[in-house]
């Protein structure tokens, strides 16, 4: 049992030092030119544009049953504060849910498919191959997509604030219907920049914790197929235990500090 | 002059640990300039490691590879880069790039290096596809053709750069007979026409027999035999004697089916080698 749990221990923190390693070697290798440019903007497409829908669909259910439980619940326990549900409605959407729902969707849609292509170009000797054309696969393969990943996160974050709030709005007026000037002006008066700057911040580094656990499980692929199915569902639950725990240190840090 | 500087590869006493289990036990070995070495032996013997050390891939824990007398390990990252662009390998499975086209598969190394034009690396394209009896393809995914075909692919992506040496991984596993020997030509006339030095790993030995000038065989990690192929076939060793006959019995241990003895005279059991 105990060595049980220390070779469980040891892997765990061997592992946080190769993934740290990753990341060095990563932002070393991002400064490097020539750029690889196509990668990169292939990268933006598949992990921003094609997530779009689902993300979309994501938010706007999210934004409708929000409004509509607390809507609900307000209007059955305190008389006269259904108004309030926009406000509500939008600081639990910048702050917390849209940051995380959207990392979530992403590490499923995205992750996965960065550690299968990776880890299938493993089992298949395509990373060797690229090292004896003088390619540096961290340069070639893993820049572009950790790049992509910080940059579009925070957008499709911005993206799903939106949504979601449209979302809510949409219920609170045709289903409950609430007061639009009212509504409006909760909104506007609770939500403040730094909620949605402080959910922003927290979508960059959900970003690299996608693209760069995701191309981490890649790398360490052993054994065809079996093995990329194995390190892609791996990779998916690392994620998301990673993203789940940084929420909560980021959420506190970004709470006491401003 | 020492071994070392008159051979264009040399294999010092070179030893590895892979996930626990010895694979390269004190290998030595040398390629001399203008020769197709063919390194064989039994599946899982350490012949792809072997090679994965020669071209970079892996690190050796003990030991040394010598390209054209310059230790390989040790040296700056960009002396170990520049010794290892004279490479060009062929890979078992092919390994292209299948998000790429063919063409830039073939052009791979000059598209990255961003020096070229895209006339010039038509022309290149163009002109190694031809040399391993490839045309009109280009525009493909390597999805698209046979495993064959993609060796040829794997080739002309490997001889793009006009390397000094080429790395045949398992060149012929897993081809048809006839497409087997298609590679084989192809690789004696890569030898001819491109004056290179050339390693090919196989068990295949109707292969290693028609382009090797020497071929060695390894055995639990070492070097046990290097030879010409005549000379290989009239070994006396008997390790290699069971090797190139292809036969279940003899010194080298296999796992027989239970209860089953063998042939008679030898005896049966699991790894018993009598000697």
């Amino acid at each position: 049992m105990i060595r049980f749990v220390g070779a469980k221990t040891l892997d765990f923190v061997t592992q946080l030092g190769e993934i740290s390693l990753l990341l060095f070697e990563t932002v070393r290798n991002t400064f490097r030119r020539p750029f690889p440019r196509r990668n990169f903007f292939e990268q933006i497409v598949k992990i921003g544009w094609n997530s779009l829908p689902v993300t979309f669909f994501t938010a706007i259910s999210t934004g409708a049953i929000l409004a509509l439980q607390t809507g609900y619940a307000m209007m059955a326990n305190v008389k006269g504060t259904e108004h309030f549900v926009g406000g509500v409605v939008a600081l639990s959407v910048t702050r917390e849910l849209g940051p995380i729902l959207c990392a979530i969707m992403i590490a499923g849609r995205a992750g996965s498919g960065i550690t299968a292509e990776i880890g299938t170009m493993k089992v298949t000797e395509q990373i060797d191959a690229l090292v004896t054309l003088s390619a540096n696969p961290v340069h070639y393969l893993i820049v572009p997509r950790v790049l992509a990943g910080v940059i579009v996160l925070p957008l499709l974050t911005l993206f799903t604030d939106l949504v979601a709030i449209f979302g809510g709005m949409l219920v609170a007026f045709l289903e409950m219907g609430l007061n639009e000037t009212q509504y409006i002006e909760t909104t506007l008066r609770m939500l403040t920049i730094s909620d949605i700057n402080n959910g922003l911040i927290k979508s960059v580094v959900f970003g690299l914790l996608i693209t760069l656990i995701a191309s981490f499980e890649g790398f360490r692929t052993k054994g065809g197929a079996e093995g990329v199915g194995k390190s892609t569902t791996r990779s998916v639950v690392m994620i998301c235990m990673s993203i789940l725990f940084f929420d909560y240190v980021l959420t506190s840090l970004l709470t006491t500090s401003f | 002059m020492t071994p070392e500087h008159n051979n264009a590869i040399a294999v010092r006493r070179l030893k590895k640990s892979l996930g626990g289990k010895e694979v390269l036990r004190g290998v030595d070995l040398e390629i001399r300039r203008g020769e197709t070495m063919v390194i064989i032996g039994q599946s899982g013997c350490g012949k792809s490691v072997l090679l994965k050390h020669i071209v970079g891939l892996h690190f050796p824990d003990q030991g040394e590879v010598f390209i054209d007398g310059q230790p390989l390990n040790g040296v700056s990252t960009s002396e170990r880069l520049k010794l290892l662009s004279e490479f060009g390998m062929l890979f078992q499975g092919a390994a292209l790039f299948d998000s790429l086209t063919i063409a830039e598969n073939v052009a791979f190394r000059h598209i990255q290096s961003r020096k070229y034009s895209q006339k010039e690396m038509d022309r290149i394209v163009a002109e190694k596809l031809e040399m391993v009896g490839l045309s009109g393809i280009a525009h493909l995914k390597p999805a698209e053709l046979s495993g064959g075909m993609q060796k040829r692919v794997g080739l002309a992506r490997a001889i793009a750069a006009d390397p000094k040496f080429i790395l045949y991984d398992e060149p012929t596993t897993g081809l048809d007979p006839i497409m087997a020997d298609q590679i084989n030509d192809l690789i004696l006339h890569m030898q001819e026409v491109l004056n290179v030095t050339s390693i090919a790993v196989t068990h295949d030995m109707v292969s290693a027999y028609k382009i090797a000038d020497r071929i060695s065989m390894l055995y639990q990690g070492q070097v046990i035999e290097t030879d010409t192929p005549d000379r290989i076939q009239r070994s006396k060793n008997p390790y290699v004697r069971q090797f190139i006959r292809g036969e279940a019995y003899g010194p080298i241990t296999t796992v027989r089916p239970f209860g089953y003895t063998g042939p008679s005279g030898t005896k049966g059991g699991k790894h018993e080698a009598p000697q």
